[in-house]
């Protein structure tokens, strides 16, 4: 009897902890729930809004018309999209190794890669993608040197065009899936790995089967972020990519 | 304690309100100028801009823009940026029909000097320049393209190119290109039809376009690197690039010429003091200045008058008789009806 009181009570006092618990959260995350409020859902609204106003000032259809009406507008979103997964891929395919490398070697080997992952972030966007331009157009640096060489009779085209796109964007978009994928490869057990081996799995099968699957949410994050800011970037594209406004971050400034 | 604290608020006050004071005081005197950037802007800032403001003991801020659609989305979204910019006639033209510029208040701005059709109702004509073919003269030596003809002939003169990204210009040369003759550009460019028939042009000779540029600074910098063999271009682009070494030539068969003024956006907070120092600025002596910088020709026909131009410096000017009788006047009201219609076409074009 007494027991099942004492119990009430203590369910109460849990009740009241946690509603105060999660009042404190409230409290915390308030100043960033404003920050977005402010800044992004109120701006992105008012923008959606405006989206539907027609040229004589009242409600109407006609820019989503132009929209898809228009093939240009259609082949930019193409376009956007294309070099937006083919840099996701390549970034996957670069730093994924390079970040298993990286979580496999010893804390000290692996803050002196991360300092070298780090490195070019110091560098500002602009300066990164005007080098870029130095180094591989038609005479550039790298197509000098190879024609020097004898190593190709021609210039090859390496910027003005999707190449030189793809290769600074990667550039620029590596570290945004290094990082998270590493801090969640050094946070998988290597006992798991272990364990694996002594049951008998060959270390293909080990990785494959232990080791991969765990690594999937840092490696969903890294692609998650690059893909997202490869749909927004304007620079890059602008300047590596020819020019001919074929990227949809560009064509909004228009 | 608390005392302190009310002291020490009441002192942020103080300080807040001076500074506060001191902007608005300041906003009466500075104005927000922006144009193109590079050697352009750079013979604006020495030339003009900065001479013109000392004249009237105000300051002028510059900064670099995208061009009119920059103007555009400043002025539809409510935003205080700039109170004049620096542009072509014929996109000022298009953004007075769009209802986005200030009306210019010509019993302020004295234009009595200026020559036959530099200034318009948006727009206070400053220079006059040429869209020219630009080549490199290593690759063509002295037989480098003479005409739109030869721009558009890539078995006569094989090559990259580049044009502009833009449709500013661009669907002039196609037709003078395609054997229009100039009289009639702009008649045939009067339809849509034309203006298809121009793009259609372009189009023969995409695949050897490399690159569509963006800015004056950039294709002056695409023949510094050798990256294209021929560009069209900015004439005074062309000339300092060639003074930097570069090696680019042009001839004034394929001009096209254009001027370029100042206007001010729709509810710009300093409306009457840009007025005012538009004013400045249309002065004889300012318009000689700048022309010593870059090759662009003043739009005040007392440079000439009062002998402020060396006659061989007055020569490279495309606006200089003996250059303009082989040149087609860019027409700005082909640009008030057209160019929004034309510019997605011109967009269409480029991203197939």
């Amino acid at each position: 009897m007494g027991g099942a009181i004492l119990e009430k009570l203590n369910e109460e006092g849990l009740q009241k902890v946690a509603f105060k618990e999660r009042l404190t959260l409230l409290g915390l995350t308030l100043p960033y729930l404003i920050f977005v409020a402010a800044l992004i859902i109120i701006p992105v609204g008012w923008l959606f809004y405006l989206s539907f106003i027609g040229r004589d000032g009242g409600f109407s259809f006609e820019n989503y018309e132009r929209m898809t009406k228009s093939r240009a507008y259609i082949r930019i979103f193409i376009t956007t999209f294309k070099i937006s997964i083919l840099t996701t891929l390549i970034c996957a395919i670069i730093g994924y190794p390079l970040a298993y490398f990286m979580s496999q070697l010893s804390r000290r080997w692996a803050s002196i890669c991360m300092i070298g992952v780090l490195i070019p972030f110091w560098t500002s966007l602009l300066v990164r993608t005007y080098a870029w331009l130095v180094l591989l157009q038609k005479k550039g640096l790298i197509n000098n040197i190879a024609l020097d060489i004898g190593l190709i009779s021609e210039p090859i085209k390496f910027v003005h065009n999707t190449t030189g796109t793809l290769i600074g964007m990667v550039h620029i978009m590596l570290p945004f899936l290094i990082l998270p994928l590493y801090a969640n490869m050094r946070s998988i057990d290597k006992d798991c790995l272990k364990a694996a081996s002594s049951l008998g799995a060959t270390p293909t099968r080990a990785f494959w089967t232990v080791f991969f699957p765990l690594s999937l949410p840092g490696l969903t994050a890294g692609l998650l972020i690059v893909f997202v800011l490869c749909l927004g970037f304007y620079v890059t594209p602008a300047i590596l990519g020819g020019g001919a406004r074929n990227h949809g971050s560009d064509e909004n400034f228009q | 304690m608390n005392f302190k604290l009310i002291k020490s608020a009441g002192s942020y006050l103080t300080i807040a309100g001076m500074i506060m004071a001191g902007t608005i005081a300041n906003a009466d005197d500075t104005l927000r100028i922006v144009s193109w950037g590079g050697a352009y802007q750079k013979g604006q800032s020495l030339g003009i801009f900065q001479p013109a403001a000392k004249a009237m003991g105000i300051t002028v801020k510059e900064d670099t823009y995208g061009g009119i659609s920059d103007v555009k989305l400043m002025v539809k979204s409510g935003a205080d940026k700039f109170d004049i910019f620096s542009s072509g006639a014929g996109n000022c033209a298009s953004g007075g029909a769009e209802g986005i510029l200030e009306k210019l208040d010509y019993s302020v701005i004295d234009v009595s000097n200026h020559l036959p059709g530099m200034y318009s109702e948006y727009c206070a004509g400053a220079d006059i320049f040429s869209v020219v073919a630009g080549y490199n003269t290593d690759t063509y030596g002295d037989n480098g393209p003479k005409t739109w003809a030869d721009f558009f002939d890539v078995e006569k003169f094989p090559g990259t190119r580049a044009m502009r990204n833009n449709v500013g210009a661009q669907l002039e040369a196609a037709l003078l290109g395609d054997g229009v003759p100039m009289d009639q550009v702009y008649e045939v460019l009067d339809s849509e039809e034309g203006i298809e028939r121009a793009l259609n042009k372009i189009r023969t000779i995409k695949p050897h376009i490399a690159v569509w540029w963006s800015s004056g600074a950039q294709h002056a910098q695409l023949m510094k690197d050798g990256e294209v063999d021929m560009t069209t271009g900015w004439n005074g682009r062309f000339d300092v690039a060639k003074e930097d070494g570069a090696k680019v030539a042009y001839h004034w068969q394929t001009g096209i010429m254009d001027w370029e003024g100042y206007g001010i956006p729709k509810g710009a907070k300093n409306k009457d003091l840009a007025m005012k120092y538009i004013a400045e600025m249309m002065k004889p002596e300012y318009m000689a200045e700048f022309a010593k910088y870059i090759t662009y020709g003043p739009t005040n026909g007392k440079v000439y008058e009062l002998g402020l131009m060396e006659d061989a410096r007055a020569l490279q000017m495309p606006s200089h008789p003996e250059n303009a009788q082989h040149q087609l006047t860019l027409s700005t009201e082909w640009y008030a009806k057209w160019r929004t219609i034309a510019s997605e076409m011109y967009t269409e074009m480029m991203t197939e």
